[in-house]
């Protein structure tokens, strides 16, 4: 069947945000399939409310609407765009989400929209537990058991069905309250009692346990004429219990034999077919109990998914891209296998590697926390190797999280040790390995752990070896077969007391050397031209063909997505990428982040899926020799390699490693300052204590302290005292055995401003400047910012431009720069400079139309900017309209994590909102940010005495809008003394109703609570809390509070409106049309 | 660790590696297969007689050998090779480890060798004779063993792996069971005699040497021509038996080798691929319905379609290289297919084959009964 010609314009939903359990790897999917239609001829239109997004820009799309994924302003850009159909498949649950949302509205038959991907009855049996029950009830496929009861008669025969263990779950508790697991019958009679006790319906539902299980990601296509593939077959280390993104996964499946997988297969098969996925990706998930094989499927989704973004860079299969052009009628067969070109898309991918993904959580930030069912992890690296061992260790050293591989983790006694064996938890595998290293038999360990004992051997024959390194003579046969097990550099030299660079010279003088293989769908069968590799040490030859001589370039990608290093990184290298392929220079990618578009195989001229460590860059180095190597773009990891990389002679592009180390090293950046004669707050760095407190007295309380080299804000707090401060350094001198701090004087209520620039050298182009909505204090990835700034007097940003300028030509910047500014009382101080990309590189290129990473890239390569970027923008020249950035965050998936700003980053991702002026912008980044600002009901203010009289005015506001100002004794009577009527409402613990009893009985709309400065006092964190639970808008800062209160204006008057980028960039004072003029 | 073992091509490649199964010498002609389970299936599946199968999947042996996964009694390959097997096996079925199997029923094989760039060269090159030996690690030798190593071409390796005398199959088979299958083994895999159990059917094998006369005195209601090892032309006997057979109106159904002999009989020829096909993920079309089944492969030769009367038609082919995969006879119920209905090991998606040779076969009986 082909493609249909009944469609003219298809409208794409994107994800949003990045938030936990939805990453990048929407932005990859989306890309693919705007791709993908638009090659086929249709008009594509994107709605998206993520700026830090490829799929975005302007030239992915035709129509591109960076707006709210509400379903208000779904159907407004409907009623703009008039598209025939929506595909919702590629955009993850929130794209589904949204879809059903409208389609249940009625918008979508309001505007005659078809759904494309799967039908609307598909996606409601696939999510609706009890309508997918009963579809798996009539194919007769196998679910974990379960029963509701009542009362507590029949509960023998419910037990003897189900099984120990069992999971009560009291229906309709908050936060699961009154479950847990019994193990014996007189504990299940016990936890039912209870449950039903504190069900407020009287009803408990008893599930069989499947924790421990055996568990596998199907991840399938099927289109129109019911062709059926299986592209990658995924089985977890971690079993049942552990949310798949948080566990361990190897690709493609271990440990089933032939008839078990095909049945499972066979199952998937129906399951599809039932469900009714009609054309495109999809992935189902399988329990299987490991004592007797018995199998239950767990859910389906059908769309595609992390997993299958995963699936596609494990075995090279474009799912998504597929996934599109299947949507638009077209059947497997009809499709091209995008790799070998040759053969059809309408195959089962053979793979002759192991794929092993493992996640990357924000332990730093949000502390150790055991793993269940709910997804904690920020990110993720996938690697290949020719074994599990190889592709192990390579995924763990790129996980970047101090482990070199798969190292011991320092144990207590053995019943210590065994327990934290028994309990998910981020640094798991690496206590089986210490246990393994003791010599604790593999069956033990696979008791304790349910952790299939293939995998567990599989790790003891890495722990064997390295025991036995420690004598082995380190000839070439120990180096290899070292190797090949996946052991880097570092644990080699470790194991041996080396040092890494002293391991890699005998290494390469020894010929030990890895050789380089192809992902080419099907295990070397047949010809492929599709250049994406990955190292293994298997052997001397390689499968990397001659090329045609060209420039090359090398771009250092960012690794696993963490809290302060995210998309927006892998934004820039792709960019980077794209702008060396416009110049005829070939471009080289290195990265390990299976989300990514930059992971795609065809947004580079060659893709190394590798782990970014100097070994293992410095080895594709010396394979590709390339004329340049990119470091600013990737965030923080290339940058840890810039200084080595120079120091073996890798040419460096753009601004050089040891400028960038100037812009870091306080001292020298001090000098720099001192002699362009611009501001920076008073500041010391001090490795004791004493010197600590000297500073800070000089300097005066409250100040700013961090560790040096930071990313993210990470460890960086606010202190107020003597006490607080040798308290930080205590804990300073725990975290580094060489503890460094930097303090700085803290400008409080200070404005804070981020500057995007690039400078050529000669110029410097100012791309944008941002005033962030919150105060100094709060960290910049964390705050709303504004472009351009709405409350500064043209003179102050006069002057920031100047300081921009001359800061960018001093510092020697060849590229990007950041520059972080707070200006108070009239005063501009500089905070830091960052020569290279921020986070705000995407947002800045979407708010000013103009691609920043490609005109920096640009610059690297010789060009100057004059040739560039427009002469009006190279002028100064600014959008006509507002862009406001809002942070995403992810407090309500860590329980008792207080949800405030502060200095430390921790937000997971970002939105944007467009419109004519600030408070519109404003208003649609919050909406953006799923925040919905009230318009009317009550609002509790509790603000630190600072911010009393700035909250007059906001009161003020707010009450002649028609709120309720609601308040403690102390708040009231101020409120009262100025005129303005406030309820009163009694303090946590002083009382019936408190202000958490008026939340919960949602009686408040709307929360202002700054906290005050010392310690966040214990009621303040409740408010905080509850109200992030229930989902009621908190403000913990004043300066939001004045945005929120003009955006609450704006709402409350005219309706929103939405626009395209492309029709907005037509009001630009300049072309946004750039390239490389001849 | 000295148990050192190598292979040699007879292009002169040779690759050292490590021993994995029994000591020896062995030769046969190398191929590889794509499939990344099924490697139990492949180990003791009779058509790989002749051959060193290389493994494009690095990790094998990772369930170990079942009880249930045996395509014959014993192992028919020549040699294994590998590049990495698993001493520890896990799954709840498993009985023993793939090293321990492969030396109790002395097969040679070797692993950690680099099994792509084998594969890569077999691709490139097509099937080339090898030798794998644990004993002599000279190249040179090795080389010129490699060389005088028979070709599969002209071989009749059927004699080899059918069975001596007729026997009936029981495994699975019904009490209930009213139809005779009447099997050609021409080295048979149990998978599909447990297929044909599940159709409902009384399954007798009888040795590929057996005669039209013999095989009707058995009073089929229809006739498997089964797989089996490599070229088809020199099984000139078997070819002749079927010649005969096929205006019987019996139904017949041929896989793999069995379709082969079937193309022969009508009239066909058959030529050798350069390299195979070995996996299970060769996608196929079915020309009646459209419809798409990713089957499992496993043959050296194939039948070409220009060569077969007109009265014989083409039913399925395979996507990959469009070469024939299945076919059919106009006016008789005579049907075959290139590749596995049964699977094992691969996708189940053909296995519909075998009910349309139940129908078939009922169509008869019904039609007899009339």
């Amino acid at each position: 069947m082909p493609k249909r010609t009944d469609l003219k314009k298809i409208l794409v939903v994107g994800s949003g945000s990045i938030v936990i359990g939805q990453g990048c790897e929407f932005d990859y999917s989306g890309t693919q399939g705007l791709k993908a239609l638009r090659e086929e001829g249709y008009e594509t239109v994107l709605i998206n409310s993520n700026p830090a997004t490829i799929m975005t820009d302007p030239e992915i799309a035709d129509r591109t609407y960076l707006e709210p994924l509400t379903p208000e302003f779904l159907d407004m850009v409907l009623a703009a765009e008039k598209p025939q159909a929506i595909l919702p498949t590629l955009g993850g649950q929130t794209a589904l989400n949204l879809t059903v949302a409208a389609a249940e509205r009625g918008i979508l038959k309001k505007h005659g929209v078809e759904i494309l991907g799967a039908r609307l009855d598909t996606i409601r049996k696939a999510e609706d537990r009890q309508l997918f029950k009963s579809a798996m009830q009539k194919i007769g496929i196998d679910q974990p058991r379960s029963a509701i009861v009542s009362d507590e008669s029949d509960l023998k025969r419910v037990a003897r069905e189900l099984g120990f263990p069992i999971i009560v779950r009291a229906s309709f508790t908050l936060g699961g309250a009154g479950g847990g697991i019994a193990y014996h019958f007189e504990e299940l009679r016990a936890r039912v009692h209870t449950a039903l006790e504190m069900s407020p319906v009287k009803k408990v539902q008893l599930d069989e346990s499947i924790i421990g299980w055996k568990e596998y990601e199907l991840e399938v296509m099927r289109d129109r004429a019911d062709n059926f593939v299986v592209v990658c077959t995924i089985e977890n280390v971690d079993p049942m219990g552990v949310h798949t993104g948080d566990s361990i996964t190897v690709a493609p499946s271990q440990t089933l034999t032939d008839r078990q997988y095909q049945e499972m297969r066979d199952d998937a098969k129906r399951i599809v077919s039932e469900i009714g996925v009609e054309t495109g990706g999809c992935n189902i998930q399988f329990a299987v109990n490991p004592r007797d094989g018995r199998r239950v499927v767990i859910e389906i989704n059908p769309r595609v998914s992390r997993s299958s973004a995963l699936a596609s860079k494990a075995t090279g299969f474009p799912i998504a891209k597929l996934a599109a052009k299947l949507a638009v009628g077209y059947t497997l067969d009809e499709l091209p296998n995008d790799i070998t070109k040759a053969t059809p898309a309408c195959f089962e991918p053979a793979i002759d590697y192991v794929v092993v993904k493992a996640p990357r959580f924000a332990t730093e930030k949000f502390g150790e926390l055991p793993l269940d069912t709910a997804m904690k992890s920020v990110g993720e690296t996938m690697a290949i190797g020719r074994t599990f061992k190889e592709a192990l260790q390579k995924a763990l050293r790129g996980l970047e999280s101090g482990k070199k591989g798969l190292e011991g983790a320092p144990g207590g006694d053995t019943e210590t040790l065994l327990q934290r064996v028994a309990t998910p938890s981020s640094t798991r595998l690496h206590h089986v390995k210490t246990a393994l290293s003791l010599g604790i038999p593999v069956e033990r360990v696979a008791e304790v752990s349910k952790i299939d004992p293939w995998f567990l051997s599989q790790m003891k024959e890495i722990a064997d070896f390295e025991r036995a390194l420690a004598s082995a003579p380190l000839d070439a046969e120990t180096l290899r077969e070292a190797k090949s097990l996946g052991f880097s550099d570092a644990q080699i030299a470790r194991a041996k007391g080396l040092t890494e660079p002293a391991v890699r010279a005998r290494r390469r003088r020894l010929g030990v050397r890895p050789s380089y293989k192809l992902v080419d769908t099907c295990a070397g069968e047949f010809p492929s031209r599709t250049p994406y590799f990955y190292s293994t040490y298997d052997a001397a030859s390689d499968d990397l063909g001659a090329e045609k001589p060209a420039k090359k370039v090398m771009i250092l990608g960012s690794g696993p997505n963490r809290i302060g290093q995210g998309i927006e990184f892998d934004y820039c290298c792709v960019q980077a990428s794209q702008a060396l392929r416009e110049a005829g220079w070939r471009s080289v990618m290195v990265n390990c982040n299976p989300e990514t578009v930059s992971t795609d195989y065809d947004a580079s001229d060659r893709l190394y899926f590798e782990p970014l460590t100097l070994e293992d860059v410095l080895e594709i180095v010396d394979r590709e020799r390339p004329d340049g190597v990119i470091v600013q773009f990737g965030g923080q990891t290339p940058l840890n390699l810039a200084v080595a990389l120079e120091k073996a002679g890798v040419p460096i592009l753009g601004t050089k490693p040891t400028d960038i180390d100037v812009a870091e090293d306080r001292r020298r950046f001090g000098a720099a300052l001192k002699k362009l004669r611009i501001l920076s707050p008073e500041s010391g760095i001090a490795s004791a204590p004493e010197a600590a407190l000297k500073i800070a007295r000089r300097i005066g309380y409250p100040v700013m302290v961090r560790p040096s080299y930071v990313l993210g804000g990470r460890a960086m707090e606010i202190v107020y005292d003597d006490a607080a401060l040798a308290d930080y350094f205590e804990r300073a001198r725990r975290a580094s055995k060489h503890p460094s701090i930097l303090i700085d004087r803290f400008l409080a209520d200070a404005a804070e401003l981020d500057v995007d620039a690039v400078c050529d050298g000669k110029d410097v182009w100012i791309s944008g400047v941002m005033e962030h909505i919150e105060e100094a204090g709060v960290h910049s990835g964390d705050s709303a910012c504004t472009l351009p700034p709405h409350s500064l007097a043209p003179s102050i940003l006069e002057t920031i431009r100047e300081h921009t300028r001359r800061l960018a030509l001093e510092l020697r910047v060849k590229g990007l720069v950041n520059i972080q500014y707070a200006v108070k009382d009239g005063a501009v101080y500089v905070l830091e400079a960052n020569p290279r990309a921020s986070r705000t590189v995407p947002f800045v290129s979407k708010a000013a139309g103009l691609p920043v990473a490609r005109i920096a890239t640009w610059v690297m390569m010789g060009r100057p900017l004059k040739k560039l970027v427009p002469a009006a923008a190279l002028k100064g020249a600014v959008p006509p309209y507002a862009a406001t950035k809002e942070a995403v965050l992810p407090f309500i998936k860590f329980p008792g994590v207080d949800p405030r700003l502060g200095p430390e980053m921790k937000s997971t991702g970002e939105v944007m909102g467009l419109d004519a002026d600030f408070p519109r912008s404003f208003a649609k980044s919050q909406q953006a940010a799923g925040l919905t600002l009230p318009t009317s009901g009550g609002v509790f203010i509790s603000v630190r005495d600072e911010d009393k009289a700035e909250i007059m005015h906001v009161a003020r506001a707010l009450h002649q809008m028609g709120f309720t100002l609601v308040a403690t004794r102390n708040t009231a009577d101020f409120l009262s003394r100025h005129g303005l009527p406030a309820e009163r409402v009694a303090k946590i613990g002083e009382g019936k109703p408190d202000v958490v009893d008026l939340l919960k009985q949602r009686n408040l709309s709307l929360v202002i609570n700054t906290p005050s400065g010392k310690r966040s006092r214990a009621d303040g964190y409740q408010i905080r809390r509850t109200a992030l639970e229930l989902d009621i808008p908190c403000i913990t800062n004043i300066r939001s509070v004045n945005a929120a209160v003009h955006a609450i204006s704006v709402l409350q008057g005219a309706s929103m409106t939405v626009r395209s980028l492309q029709e907005r960039y037509r009001s630009l004072p300049y072309p946004v049309k750039v390239g490389l003029k001849a | 660790m000295n148990d050192k073992a190598w292979l040699a091509l007879e292009d002169g490649t040779v690759f050292a590696g490590r021993a994995c199964g029994a000591a020896g010498e062995t030769s046969g002609e190398a191929v590889f297969n794509t499939a990344m389970t099924g490697y139990q299936e492949v180990l003791t599946d009779p058509s790989y007689c002749g051959q060193l199968v290389a493994m494009t999947y690095p990790q094998i042996g990772n369930y170990g050998i079942t009880a249930g996964d045996h395509e014959s009694a014993r192992p028919r390959l020549s040699g294994f090779v590998v590049r990495e097997l698993c001493r520890r096996p896990s799954n709840h079925e498993s009985v023993e480890s793939v090293p321990d199997f492969l030396s109790k029923h002395g097969i040679v094989a070797i692993e950690r060798l680099d099994t792509r760039a084998l594969t890569l060269r077999l691709r490139e090159k097509g099937a080339l004779r090898g030798v794998i030996s644990t004993l002599d690690g000279d190249a040179k030798r090795l080389v010129a063993k490699a060389r005088a190593t028979p070709s599969m071409s002209g071989r009749n390796l059927a004699e080899a792996v059918t069975c001596e005398k007729p026997y009936a199959w029981t495994d699975g088979v019904s009490p209930k069971a009213d139809l005779h299958v009447v099997v050609m083994d021409f080295g048979v895999k149990y998978g599909i005699l447990r297929c044909l159990a599940a159709i409902g059917a009384r399954v007798t094998v009888v040795p590929a040497s057996t005669s039209a006369a013999d095989i009707l005195r058995l009073k089929p209601d229809g006739i498997l021509l089964s797989n089996g090892p490599g070229d088809p032309e020199p099984l000139t006997a078997a070819i002749e038996t079927i010649k005969a057979l096929i205006p019987e109106r019996l139904p017949i159904f041929g896989i793999c080798l069995g379709h082969q002999l079937l193309g022969l009989a009508l009239g066909g020829r058959t030529f050798k691929l350069k390299f195979g096909h070995h996996g299970s993920n060769h996608p196929v079309k079915d020309l009646a319905t459209g419809r798409i089944e990713i089957t499992s492969q496993n043959h050296g030769f194939c039948v070409d379609l220009a060569s077969l009367p007109k009265e014989v038609r083409t039913t399925h082919v395979n996507l990959n290289d469009g070469t024939s995969e299945g076919m059919e006879h106009a006016t008789l119920p005579v049907f075959s297919v290139q590749h596995h209905p049964e699977a094992s090991a691969g996708p189940h998606d053909s296995r519909y084959l075998f009910d349309r040779f139940r129908a078939r076969m009922r169509e008869r009986r019904e039609s007899l009964a009339r």
